[in-house]
């Protein structure tokens, strides 16, 4: 535990702050711009999850399968590799949250099309039969009885989505954790490991937290409630 | 087309076959490993978690929170970092093994740490969602036989547990695989390495003198491939077996209200 208590190792923490925030702000800024990518990837292939056409099914499906069956790490590899050695190099970060975007997408797919699944096929029935169309029939009737069976399960994957920015360090490596190796490792600031990687598991930590702790008590509340109203009644199908 | 041709005679060549192939089982060991070893310190760090809590006991269980909340909300490659500069080899690691250099041995040993922590504070979760969905009664009828609580753990609530959760334990194997591609960060010889390395040496065996984007398709084309075939079939698996479970439920719906709790832990 090199440096844990040494005030010098601390203060050298403290002089390069700078590059603990230019990580932060890589890392945010990938985990903010995949996640809209990912959001809608995830409706798009979600509402295509749910549809009536087989095709638009079958495509959605193949979309999760391969990318939920394959690491991040992988596809982020490929990507990077497959563009700079075509000659066009996106740049890490834009390869990063192209990567995660994609690969969150498929995740955020899968969250959509169970929650639009928990709405009973009554209630499309319904709103058809009141003329409502699509769109009106989606953002009238489902979504609000979908999202709170949606909201939980979506912070879990964004949380993940957040974690796996430090995949970022295959490819090169701008986010918080990789600025934080580069920084141990580095010829001038290396040695402190200890006070670095504890500031560095800090911030994910108060950044992750948050969200995964009231993911977890929405989606406890939200059994609860269902256990109660669900009792006597028959229950649904999982 | 011409290095398409060069890049797909990579694969006719035994050596890389081989090396593959032994990436692929690296990868299989350690992740079948990783999830054994933590499905042990999972089920004592959710046991802590959900049973202590009388006063003496309480620390166990701020304990199993700290390590369960710290290891989920801090990334896996964070704690590979970690691992590879802090965690000590004893010495059977030290040697060489498996056709491995001692360092790499090393390496294996500190990285395969690093997954097994992560892992066992997913896992705790899991379980503790599966204790959760044994039925009080169970306990308290337990303790009017005249079982300890050791004994109610053993003999009634973990074999409850552990059928309840088996399908969401093969989806943490499932991503346990993904994960244990973080272990190429460090340079560690499973799959995803192994697949990097073949790439940078490339020029050498496509016979073409220089690494092009074929070469990128057809290697890690190959391993999505093989990590999709390893995946894809033991998520079919949990899903017939989660088909099954629904059959028995609306049969007997009793049981599906409780069982349903256990329903929603696995994302990736």
């Amino acid at each position: 535990m090199s440096g844990l208590f040494s005030p010098r190792a601390w203060s050298k923490i403290w002089i390069y702050r700078g590059t603990f925030l230019l990580g932060l702000l890589n890392t945010l800024k990938t985990a903010v711009v995949a996640l809209l990518i990912a959001l809608a990837l995830g409706i798009i292939f979600g509402l295509m999850a749910t549809s009536n056409k087989k095709l638009l099914k079958a495509i959605s499906r193949v979309y999760v399968e391969v990318i939920q069956n394959t690491p991040v790490l992988l596809q982020m590899c490929f990507l990077y590799y497959a563009l700079a050695f075509s000659g066009h190099s996106p740049g890490i970060i834009v390869t990063g949250f192209l990567a995660l975007g994609i690969y969150t997408g498929a995740y955020m797919a899968e969250v959509i099309r169970a929650g639009i699944e928990s709405v009973p096929k009554g209630q499309f029935e319904a709103a058809e039969s009141q003329g409502f169309g699509y769109a009106g029939q989606m953002f009238y009737i489902i979504i609000p009885q979908s999202i709170k069976v949606i909201l939980p399960p979506m912070t879990n994957v964004i949380v993940n989505m957040i974690k796996n920015t430090s995949c970022l360090y295959i490819v090169g490596g701008a986010d918080l954790l990789s600025l934080t190796y580069s920084f141990v490792t580095g010829e001038n600031t290396g040695g402190s490991y200890a006070p670095a990687y504890i500031v560095c598991g800090a911030v994910f930590f108060l950044i992750c937290f948050p969200l995964s702790s009231f993911a977890s008590m929405w989606e406890t509340s939200l059994k609860k409630r269902e256990q109660r109203v669900f009792q006597n009644s028959t229950p649904k199908e999982a | 087309m011409d290095t398409l041709g060069g890049s797909l005679s990579m694969l006719q060549n035994p050596a890389i076959i081989r090396f593959l192939l032994q990436g692929v089982l690296f990868t299989l060991i350690i992740s079948v490993a990783a999830v054994l070893f933590s499905i042990v310190i999972g089920t004592v760090l959710a046991l802590m978690r959900n049973y202590c809590t009388s006063k003496t006991t309480r620390i166990l269980k701020a304990v199993s929170v700290i390590y369960i909340e710290m290891f989920r909300n801090t990334p896996l490659l964070f704690w590979i970092f970690i691992c590879v500069v802090f965690c000590p080899t004893p010495g059977f690691a030290d040697r060489q093994m498996f056709g491995l250099s001692s360092v790499n041995n090393k390496l294996l040993f500190k990285a395969a740490v690093a997954l097994i922590l992560y892992t066992s504070g997913v896992i705790a979760e899991i379980v503790r969602g599966g204790l959760n969905s044994v039925a009080h009664g169970q306990i308290e009828a337990g303790q009017s036989q005249g079982f300890s609580m050791v004994q109610i753990m053993w003999f009634i609530v973990l074999p409850q547990t552990f059928r309840a959760i088996v399908p969401t334990l093969l989806s943490q194997v499932i991503t346990t695989i993904k994960d244990s591609s973080f272990l190429a960060n460090v340079a560690v010889i499973e799959l995803m390495a192994r697949t990097k390395q073949v790439l940078s040496a490339a020029n050498r065996y496509n016979g073409l003198n220089s690494i092009n984007v074929s070469d990128v398709f057809v290697l890690f084309g190959v391993a999505a491939a093989i990590y999709f075939v390893i995946n894809f079939s033991i998520s079919m698996t949990v899903r017939n077996m989660q088909k099954r479970r629904v059959a028995v439920k609306v049969k007997r719906p009793s049981v599906a209200a409780k069982d349903s709790q256990t329903g929603w832990a696995c994302n990736g």
